[in-house]
């Protein structure tokens, strides 16, 4: 094997662009679950993102108004999931998966006028002087505008529920939905924003698949990232900074997996695919037979409210 | 203004009323649907609900089948309603049918060109253990670590699904093969294989397993003290612990039930239908299941008629795919607005509607 | 094993035999893909493929055609209603399809089944397979030819004999015009998942592969190719035409149609009989797309000349001396592979690093 050919910083660099689908997707599923509700239907809002972004950027030839589209593609996507679980009550889970399957079969649909289209150009930002930087210019400075937004997001979502009112009503309502309902607060009005924030940025996550790193579409093409997704909040103990790291360490690893690969290391493939699930698993293991106390999920994760009185 | 009031116990008539409903309801917006891509809604909606069961030159046929699309997902969602009555999230069932077929089917090859009438019930052990183990991975975890088993179940799917392409590519491989992937097929290979019972009924031994485990599942559950437990731990973990039941062992019971389960199904699919491990051998059955878990309600019996609808839109499904040239999206699209319109007015059972201004409940 | 042209001449004979036995009506040939209808790669093509056949028969066929069929049981059971629903010959164009067509085929003898890629028949089922690794030759002399790092990145998907041939064909072809020549393989596991072939080919340019040589169906590595700037690619499939002139430089097409239609018209004239073939660009069933103009001139005719060659026989792209990788002796000086060894390849030639995963 000859390590030497690997070029650690490019490494570094495509690790970002690999981590921020699910980075965007997990931070989205991070803010409902804090509300208290379990949306496994992530897949589908990625999906359904991905193709709204695709469409409307190829058909406006602008990335933004693609990722605008695909934001607003993901939140209808979960106001369905909402519509069905906050005012008629069904069970998260099952309706989390429903969504999937209907995301997968819809966006396919609406999809096949745009298969073998090419994508859209996305340039990188212009970060001027900073690009330039040796070193850490062409590692950190050197991506497209999603990139930074999404760290921009992890970083707000985290000023949010920790510094906010605003933040502290949803996590009130994540941890005690009778509670927060007693002291007034309209715990499904609250649940249905969080779940339209995290389809939307389900929604981002798929089309950053669909207008940057792929970028083409193809029905399938979110190909299970939004169970990774899904898997990271849990890794971060449902908090924001945690998301980040797990996003990076599984983009990273994935990306490290490939290059391995390439550079002819002796280790069977298949065990090398393995990897990133198997390292993820261990490194939550540590985390979490280190601090058991700290983690733990909402409260009232995956329950329905009804208010009773 | 509409409102729901909780009625005191879940009403009998909509509770089969409701799956009725919702089948109607998705007729209606389903037909829209098709009628939409430019598709006659009427024959679309007749090909799926009806030609698989009496148009005559399907029936005799897709009948059967229906079982043997249905088996694997009721004896995989009978195990994981355990878990989930009891607050335990085992996700991972797929990875769990993926690691049963390859124990199992691991012995049978390992047996071969042998006769012996032992070596089918000692791969459906080795089955059924390759379940289990697999599904202790996340339980052990839990109990010792106290890492989530929703992560650890999901993650360990795909660490099965790249272990199942080493197995077909490399050990498990037929050596008569030509150098192709896949295992040799059981279904030539007869003391391993799990062939209809008798032909043309679409029963075999998985099937038969699926319904001694609705039956096993109904009874644990409502006549067995595990199966007060696990209500009891589903409804109000704290009383729980009051009442002496252990968590540690609670998680191990269902996730260990629910493994071995998933593991019986892919043994017996691999050996039956499916006839060899190959690098896309699982097809999603231990996703679904979970989804034929809740439409039944967790419910042994409800997740068979559940296991069964699913069954018919699969089938269904893909006679109206090809002979009205509806894509297979179409199709997923159809069963994703199904599986919400049962999920949407299951509130009839539980809620009473009472459309007015707010009085006094 | 036996050869198109043997099998023509007992066609000839058995059709004489049961031309009584022609259709009336319009024949109903059915297709079953592993894939989407637009996956952009295989199935696309089959399907296609499918199309063409029946505008070339018009009402004279009726095509039924089922999409994204798993290998396995749920294939032998959409097999089997496809057979109920009337189908007098049915496609299946997935490797994975190979054991349900066998079994399906036995419940319907009167039913006649073309499996492609596979290699079991029956009296009612012929195979068909094409011989890509005959425009891998091509591909490896371009990839040679056109490297400035001599490095070229292949990203394969399964380890089969198939994907196998082709990295030694186009490595050998490589090697021929340039002895630096490396590969380097990436094994995704995988035959379409975009995000991870832009990923694969995004590690291979990295490590300064200048060439990236696709076994899998997106266009996801070309798009990374193109926006990594001076790295070459192949179509893969398909043309892939939309990333002409670079980063894709030509590419490997499936040409199925010309079959369907000769397969079709023998069940159509009662003709049809088992069959066995496994055809290359002299056929037409492996075309070579357009060379673009980022290939200079020179190399360009030569790779015209290597691919008329191949075509016409004169050269065979397995032809000694040939060593496998640890040295053995595999073909003496001018010894040319047979089809049985190419068919069950699963091992690297001499030269090329790493292991095959077993």
């Amino acid at each position: 094997m000859d390590l030497s050919s690997i070029n650690w910083l490019l490494l570094l660099a495509s690790l970002m662009v690999a981590a921020t689908p699910i980075l965007l997707a997990g931070i989205g599923e991070l803010v409902t679950e804090r509300a208290g509700v379990l949306n496994l239907g992530v897949e589908g809002m990625m999906i359904t993102g991905a193709i709204c972004g695709f469409a409307v950027a190829t058909q406006t030839g602008s990335a933004t108004l693609g990722y605008l589209a695909a934001a607003l593609g993901g939140a209808a996507m979960s106001m369905l999931f909402g519509f069905l679980t906050q005012f008629l009550l069904s069970n998260q889970v099952a309706t989390g998966l429903a969504l999937t399957l209907f995301g997968l079969g819809f966006s396919a649909l609406i999809g096949q006028s745009f298969v073998g289209v090419q994508g859209i150009r996305v340039e990188d930002l212009n970060l001027g002087p900073l690009a330039d930087i040796p070193v850490l210019g062409p590692v950190l400075f050197q991506h497209d505008a999603m990139v930074y937004i999404s760290l921009l997001l992890v970083a707000g979502v985290w000023l949010f529920l920790t510094r906010t009112r605003g933040g502290l009503i949803l996590r009130a309502v994540g941890e005690n939905h009778d509670a927060a309902h007693a002291l007034g607060y309209k715990v499904v009005r609250i649940r249905l924003m969080a779940i339209a924030f995290g389809g939307a940025c389900a929604g981002l996550g798929g089309a950053y698949l669909s207008l940057v790193r792929v970028p083409q579409w193809t029905q399938g093409m979110t190909a299970g990232a939004g169970w990774i997704a899904l898997a990271l909040v849990v890794f971060a103990s449902w908090r924001p900074w945690r998301v980040l790291i797990g996003a990076y360490l599984f983009g990273g690893l994935t990306v490290l997996q490939l290059n391995l690969q390439a550079a002819g290391l002796k280790v069977p493939v298949e065990y090398l695919a393995m990897s990133p699930y198997l390292i993820t698993i261990f490194v939550l293991v540590i985390i979490s037979g280190r601090s058991r106390a700290s983690i733990g999920a909402p409260a009232t994760l995956g329950q329905s409210f009804h208010a009773t009185t | 203004m509409i409102r729901l009031e909780k009625r005191p116990t879940p009403s009998q008539a909509w509770t089969w009323a409701t799956p009725v409903l919702a089948v109607l309801l998705t007729m209606l917006a389903g037909g829209l649907m098709f009628a939409l891509l430019g598709k006659d809604p009427v024959a679309a909606i007749k090909i799926i609900f009806y030609d698989p069961l009496f148009n005559p030159q399907f029936a005799a046929y897709s009948r059967p089948q229906l079982l043997v699309k249905a088996g694997p997902l009721i004896l995989i969602a009978v195990g994981l309603a355990m878990g989930f009555r009891a607050g335990i999230w085992n996700i991972g069932a797929e990875g769990q049918y993926i690691m049963g077929a390859i124990f199992g089917a691991a012995v049978g090859l390992a047996m071969y060109p042998s006769d012996s009438w032992m070596i089918f019930p000692a791969m459906v052990i080795a089955g059924a253990f390759g379940g289990f183990l697999w599904a202790m991975i996340p339980a052990v975890l839990k109990v010792v670590f106290g890492t989530n088993e929703i992560l650890v179940s999901l993650l360990l799917v795909y660490v099965a699904e790249k272990l199942m392409a080493a197995m077909a590519l490399g050990p498990l491989r037929n050596p008569e093969g030509g150098g192709f992937p896949g295992s040799r097929n059981f279904q030539g290979y007869p003391a391993a294989s799990n062939p209809e019972l008798f032909p043309n009924s679409g029963m075999h031994w998985g099937v038969v397993a699926a319904i001694i485990a609705v039956i096993f599942g109904y009874i644990l559950l409502s006549r067995h003290l595990m199966g007060y437990h696990i209500r009891l731990a589903g409804q109000s973990p704290r009383a729980a612990r009051f009442g002496g039941v252990s968590p540690a062992r609670l998680v191990i019971f269902c996730l260990g039930f629910g493994g071995a389960l998933a593991g019986l199904a892919g043994i017996f699919e691999v050996t039956g239908p499916a006839g060899q491990i190959t690098t896309s051998f699982n097809t999603g059955y231990g996703f679904t299941a979970i989804i034929v878990a809740f439409l039944g309600r967790l419910n042994p019996i409800g997740i068979l008629l559940a296991g069964l609808l699913m069954a018919l839109t699969y089938i269904g499904g893909e006679l109206a795919s090809f002979m009205l040239g509806l894509p297979s999206a179409a199709i997923q699209a159809f069963q994703g607005m199904l599986l919400f319109f049962l999920l949407g007015v299951d509130v009839l059972s539980n809620f009473r509607i009472k459309i007015g201004r707010e009085g006094h409940a | 094993m036996l050869r198109r042209t043997f099998l023509l001449a007992t066609a000839a004979v058995v059709g004489l035999a049961s031309a009584a036995m022609a259709q009336n009506g319009p024949v109903k040939v059915g297709f079953i893909y592993v894939g989407p209808k637009n996956d952009g790669g295989w199935s696309q093509h089959h399907h296609e493929a499918a199309m063409e056949m029946a505008d070339y028969y018009g009402d004279k066929v009726e095509l039924i055609e089922q999409e994204s069929v798993p290998e396995g049981a749920d294939a032998e059971r959409v097999l089997t209603q496809m057979a109920l629903s009337g189908a007098n010959i049915i496609f299946t164009t997935s490797f994975g399809y190979m054991d349900p067509t066998i079994n399906v085929a036995k419940k319907f003898p009167k039913v006649k089944f073309e499996h492609a890629t596979g290699y079991k028949t029956a009296e009612n089922v012929g195979v068909y397979s094409a011989r890509f690794y005959e425009g891998r030759a091509v591909q490896g002399y371009l990839a040679g030819k056109m490297t400035k790092t001599n490095k070229v990145g292949y990203i394969a998907s399964f380890p089969i004999p198939e994907v196998i041939r082709g990295i030694n064909s186009s490595y050998i072809a490589a090697k021929k015009v340039n002895p630096d020549i490396q590969f380097s393989v990436i094994w995704a596991y995988t035959w379409f998942d975009p995000a991870k072939e832009s990923d694969a080919a995004q590690a291979l340019i990295e490590q300064g592969a200048d060439v990236i040589l696709q076994h899998t169906d997106s266009t996801a590595p070309q798009a990374a190719a193109q926006k990594a700037g001076n790295v070459y690619t192949f179509g893969q499939a398909s043309d892939m035409a939309e990333f002409a002139p670079m980063p894709r430089i030509s590419s490997i097409i499936d040409v199925w149609a010309p079959y369907y239609i000769s397969r079709v018209g023998a069940v159509i004239d009662g003709t049809w009989v088992s069959d066995n073939t496994w055809d290359g660009i002299g056929a037409g069933m492996v075309g070579i797309g357009e060379i673009s103009s980022a290939v200079p001139e020179d190399v360009k005719a030569e790779a015209e000349a290597l691919k008329e060659e191949i075509a016409t026989g004169a050269y065979h792209p397995f032809t000694g001396p040939l060593n496998k990788q640890d040295g053995s002796v595999w073909l003496a000086e001018g010894e040319i592979a047979d089809d049985g060894t190419l068919a069950g390849m699963n091992f690297y030639v001499e030269g090329l690093t790493g292991d095959i995963p077993q």
